[in-house]
């Protein structure tokens, strides 16, 4: 790929970066209003990781679907969810994206067709295998793109859902966000074969293995996955090199590894990778700095919103355990 | 009227609806080319097609996942296990995702979809082939969980279910699919949590489900020729309950015998029972009675296994004692 070097030229680099920016500083925001006992539950944070949700997700069209893990914060921010409603969720308000049934694991938005956030590993492999059967089945020309870490590639769910989706040549992208850890397992005492794209040998369908740190990489390779997805070429298994720089979730201190190691990862820092590039063909470091004062303004506005909404009332306690017949 | 199989009573609610709605398809093991393990779906294959009968590869907690997944997004699966027995690699789809993907998501992504297949005990199938799961998928709020008795039911129930917006457990029973009933012509519908007196009766109401009832309802016969008259509810429906249904009988007959094939501890007929005594306490002359499966994985000795179920001649003197 060829790096454009004009300020017209990284008009698009620009975007992907308020996006990944706007991930970093909302997820700042949510872990500190963490630490203020303000958010409960699991908070598994996306920090560090950046450039593989937005440059995947910004590989998509509107009509695709989206499906994640418990780590769904940033997926769901750089598919264009409100962080309002999602600061709202992570609070447990009414206002929430799922009106304060789901919380940090279970953000949900149907207009958005993004299809979750799912607590258990790896279980929702097979859901997004189901999603893109539908869109096979009824012609509609939608692609799946489906996020999970490494850790959930050992899981029983993961090998019979990549099966399905080869036999039946699904339109489905299956993304393993390789992050070296799952939760403090490294990955060469879980995987007998540390880069999970190799597996796809074993379903016979097609690979990609690439380092997560450049976002319109990220972006460029995903699209090659969706367009061949998309001509009902089926299936990829893609993995993507990646870092998590908090531990597994705010209550994990992450003492399975070294400090060495975190600030080697962190050199290789997608945004700082991305502003790099910025200012390097022409962005100047004020038009950044107030991009990032925007954003900054958002998410104050979003915790703002959160911390003044209602929690919601008791009378929904039993709302939408059974779904109504129409 | 016309007298149908359960299993081609199954086969004839599944294809009527099929026929009516595209996004309906079936899924699961055998279920194509076989044409079903015990034949459910005969025919269906040449009728509607690959696309619409889909045989899938043995991986129940993959082919699960995928209908719930093409479920979120309108489609209506029905996917059959082979048997409720292997339905246990699913568990944690039916239970994680199914159930609970429409609160998750705050009611945006309801699930129209119907796990159905053969349950229940039977047929010298030892432990691992032969037990019964009422009362595991009862336990689930979000999931709906029927088993009927007899043709009629299955077809009526089974033509809801699909209609239904919400995840159905379908449990049939493997040694039912032969047996007849009268089925009425034309469409009809039975709705949930609706019971059945399949025998009305004034000294005693035997509560029971499907297979179970094949002990039950010889049994009333023979102690009718005693002079003791038995009423028979069919439950057809565990979740949603019949509370009203259950509650009406034992007013009127002021003794309860719960008859079921499922394991007693945590069994379904207890929470029957812990209905009864708070909603009908003062209309009891006698404490609820359970006759159940013994705590036991079932035997493959045919005598061991027989002595292990609910049978006639436990019911019957079980009533006897519960009359005198
Ligand atoms: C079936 C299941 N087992 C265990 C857990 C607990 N758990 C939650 S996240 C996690 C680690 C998963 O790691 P990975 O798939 O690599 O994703 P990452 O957290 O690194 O993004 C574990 C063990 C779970 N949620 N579900």
């Amino acid at each position: 790929m060829s790096q454009p070097k004009t300020k017209k030229e990284t008009e698009d680099l620009l975007e992907l970066y308020r996006q990944m920016l706007l991930i970093r500083r909302f997820e700042e925001a949510s872990a500190k209003a963490y630490s203020m006992g303000k958010i409960g539950g699991f908070c598994h944070l996306y920090i560090g990781q950046e450039a593989v949700g937005v440059g995947a997700i910004s590989a998509l069209e509107q009509k695709d679907y989206i499906v994640s893990t418990y780590r769904d914060h940033g997926h769901a921010l750089a598919r264009g969810l409100e962080p309002k409603s999602l600061m709202a969720e992570l609070y447990g308000k009414k206002t929430g994206i799922v009106s304060g049934n789901g919380g940090s694991m279970h953000f949900f938005d149907k207009k958005k067709n993004f299809m979750g956030g799912h607590g258990i590993v790896g279980g929702h492999i097979s859901l997004a295998a189901g999603i893109a059967y539908a869109s096979k089945y009824r012609g509609d020309g939608a692609v799946t793109l489906c996020f999970f870490g490494e850790g959930a590639a050992n899981i029983g769910s993961f090998h019979e859902g990549m099966n399905l989706a080869a036999i039946w040549k699904l339109p489905l992208v299956m993304i393993c966000e390789n992050n070296h850890y799952a939760m403090g397992t490294p990955e060469y005492r879980a995987l007998s074969v540390k880069d999970v794209s190799v597996r796809a040998a074993a379903y016979d369908i097609a690979r990609d293995h690439i380092e997560g740190d450049e976002v319109r990489k990220v972006r460029e390779h995903v699209r090659v996955a969706v367009e061949r997805a998309r001509r009902g070429e089926g299936p990829t298994l893609m993995e993507i090199s990646t870092y998590r720089f908090r531990g597994h979730s705010m209550s994990d201190p992450a003492k399975y590894r070294t400090k060495e190691e975190l600030d080697k990862y962190k050199q290789g820092d997608p945004l700082i990778k991305a502003e790099k590039d910025l200012l390097s063909s022409g962005w100047a470091q004020e038009e950044l700095t107030k991009m990032d004062e925007i954003i900054l303004k958002t998410v104050e506005e979003s915790v703002d919103f959160a911390e003044k909404s209602e929690e919601p009332p008791l009378g929904w306690l039993y709302k939408h355990v059974y779904a109504e017949n129409v | 009227m016309a007298v149908l199989t359960y299993r081609e009573a199954l086969n004839r609610a599944m294809t009527e609806e099929m026929e009516k709605d595209p996004n309906i398809f079936l899924m699961g093991e055998e279920v194509g080319h076989y044409e079903g393990a015990y034949k459910v779906s005969q025919g269906m294959l040449a009728k509607f097609g690959e696309k619409r009968i889909i045989d899938t590869p043995i991986s129940e907690n993959g082919f699960a996942g995928v209908g719930i997944g093409a479920a979120m997004v309108g489609l209506r699966p029905i996917i059959e296990f082979m048997t409720w027995n292997f339905s246990l690699v699913a568990i944690d789809q039916i239970i994680n995702s199914a159930a609970k993907m429409n609160y998750m998501s705050a009611g945006q992504f309801p699930i129209p979809i119907v796990f159905r297949g053969a349950g229940g005990a039977g047929g010298r199938l030892a432990a691992q082939h032969s037990q019964s799961f009422e009362s595991w998928y009862a336990h689930i709020p979000g999931l709906k969980v029927l088993a009927p008795y007899t043709p009629s039911d299955a077809y009526g129930l089974l033509k809801t279910s699909i209609r239904d917006n919400n995840p159905t457990i379908f449990i049939e029973s493997e040694v039912l699919y032969g047996s007849k009933g009268e089925v009425p012509e034309g469409e009809f519908l039975i709705p949930m949590g609706k019971s059945d007196i399949k025998r009305e009766g004034t000294q005693l109401t035997i509560i029971s489900w499907s297979r179970a009832l094949m002990y039950v309802l010889p049994a009333a016969e023979k102690l009718a020729k005693e002079g003791i008259s038995v009423e028979v509810l069919d439950l057809r429906s565990i979740r949603p309950l019949d509370e009203e249904g259950i509650l009406t009988s034992v007013r009127k007959t002021n003794k309860v015998l719960i008859v079921e094939e499922g394991w007693n501890v945590a069994g379904f007929g207890a929470q029957v029972a812990y209905l009864i005594q708070k909603e009908a306490f003062d209309y009891l002359d006698s404490p609820i009675e359970r006759i159940t499966q013994e705590d036991v994985p079932m035997p493959y000795a045919a005598n061991l296994e027989r002595s292990s179920l609910p049978s006639e001649e436990k019911i019957i003197k079980k009533v006897r004692e519960m009359i005198k």
